[in-house]
């Protein structure tokens, strides 16, 4: 197989699996808060569903409440085919790193926010200006943390990165555990979860995300929730890919690329499994907490950041 | 943080075999059957109170919790009614909410379900239909798909008129 193909395969798979993955963490919720709930292929009933309907307009929306929702879907799913999930080196991992990834998930948000504040009602632009105060912090946070990685591989780009990691000997560095607990805070505020959000909240004074995208409906709603499905899954690959790449095949043979499949969903089973177990036994933040939450994570990265240079420069 | 786990781990999966109900009362102008199998296994609920005691929001709420778990059916409730499949209404309709209540069902995407809920959205229960602070029961002012009877219904007949009124 060319490398090519992988990474068409690679983006087809992120679009198709994105819903089952909002969908597992749905029903793990469901068994921990001891009901049945829905099975995992819920969300991709429900985007059927939406496509299926038709699209209701607010009276002043403009241009930008219509082109929002691909904007934003498209952004995504750009930066998702950039982290590399099944080969090390796909073609599109080798041009943009990580500050491109960055950036074109700032496009994606700063679409987001203009749309709240577009059609002009309070809840979205009170979700936006939220939206766009966490991610003030949260960036150069996610940035931090993972140029802790891109010191030892001398690269921003993730391809290098990985190789870095794949070909140095197993060891633990303190600077890595840093980096991947700041990460990990990085990854529950990004992706809208508890303590920082509630996905299933129906009080609007406590919304962010949801708040942005109340006045969608039809097939936009059905971009805007597949966006953000979408971004939970770039989220636990790029966790998956920093800091336990094993299993990630170099060549674009077929059995390599079969294994790392198969250790690829293992992975994101086990990420999302903790994500359901932490979002059960958290409570929601203050929302005034939340800034010393990501500050939090800024100093934890920066902490990785020095202990690098303290304990394993040199060594 | 483990107590939590613990206590979840020992109580297991706790939902029960839904029964029948008998409270349920279908309207003649609902939307066609090929329409309505399209909610079969995704619809999403808004629920407005349109001057109810909140006895029927209690029910409704509960219908969310372990035992009656609604969202097994692939049934959820959701913030806006430009999310909503179906508008679930309680409560006599107050002239105060007549028009919110309008503006609701016209902000919600077609094809859309209505489902009226106790006896007060039925026919203005204990309230009374001439009284002076209402303008009418839920049919009056929007076309209803369901009724569910009772003061207040039980979570599993609202289920029931739920799931009746998007079954194929």
């Amino acid at each position: 197989m060319s490398s090519a193909f992988v990474q068409m395969l690679q983006a087809v798979l992120l679009l198709l699996l994105a819903p089952l993955a909002t969908g597992f963490v749905a029903t793990c919720k469901a068994r921990l808060q001891n009901r049945r709930g829905a099975d995992v292929m819920q969300p991709w009933r429900n985007l059927r569903k939406l496509f299926g309907k038709e699209v209701v307009m607010a009276a002043h929306a403009s241009w930008i409440f219509r082109t929002a929702p691909y904007v934003v879907f498209t952004a995504t799913v750009m930066a998702a085919s950039v982290v590399p999930a099944l080969l090390v080196d796909t073609p599109l991992s080798l041009t943009a790193d990580v500050i491109a990834l960055v950036a074109l998930l700032a496009l994606a948000r700063f679409f987001l926010a203009l749309a709240g504040m577009d059609i002009g009602t309070a809840f979205g632009g009170m979700g936006a200006s939220r939206e766009m105060t966490f991610a003030a912090l949260a960036e150069p946070a996610m940035l931090m943390s993972i140029f802790v990685l891109s010191l030892g591989a001398h690269s921003t780009n993730l391809t290098t990165m990985i190789n870095h990691t794949l070909n140095s000997p197993f060891a633990l560095h303190p600077s890595l555990a840093f980096a991947m607990v700041a990460m990990l805070m990085i990854a529950v505020a990004e992706n809208g979860r508890i303590p920082i959000d509630n996905p299933g909240t129906h009080l609007e004074l406590t919304m962010i995300h949801e708040a942005m995208i109340l006045e969608y409906s039809g097939r936009h709603l059905a971009l805007m929730e597949w966006a953000a499905m979408v971004k939970l899954m770039l989220f636990a690959t790029l966790i998956a890919d920093l800091f336990m790449p094993w299993g990630m095949t170099t060549d674009a043979s077929l059995v390599g690329v079969a294994v790392a499949f198969a250790l690829w969903i293992a992975k994101l089973a086990g990420l999302l499994l903790a994500l359901a177990v932490i979002e059960t036994s958290l409570a929601k933040l203050r929302l005034f907490e939340v800034p010393e939450y990501l500050s939090g994570a800024f100093v934890i990265a920066f902490l990785g950041l020095l202990s690098y240079y303290m304990l394993e420069v040199g060594a | 943080m483990l107590g939590i786990l613990r206590t979840i781990f020992r109580t297991g999966c706790k939902p029960e075999q839904l029964a029948e109900s008998n409270q349920l009362e279908a309207s003649d102008q609902r939307l066609e059957a090929a329409i309505r199998k399209r909610f079969n296994g995704s619809l999403a609920i808004r629920q407005v109170d349109a001057g109810s005691c909140n006895g029927c929001e209690l029910e409704i709420h509960a219908s969310n919790n372990c035992y009656y778990d609604l969202e097994r059916f692939g049934c959820h409730f959701v913030a806006s009614p430009r999310h909503a499949d179906m508008l679930l209404v309680t409560g006599p309709v107050t002239r105060n909410m007549a028009t919110a209540l309008q503006m609701t069902f016209d902000a919600m995407p077609a094809p859309k379900l209505v489902v009226a809920v106790g006896d007060c959205a039925a026919n203005c229960g204990v309230f009374g239909k001439d009284n002076y602070a209402i303008a009418g029961t839920v049919s009056d002012i929007i076309p209803v798909d369901i009724t569910v009877h009772g003061c207040p219904p039980t979570p599993t007949d609202i289920i029931r008129g739920i799931l009746k009124a998007i079954e194929p």
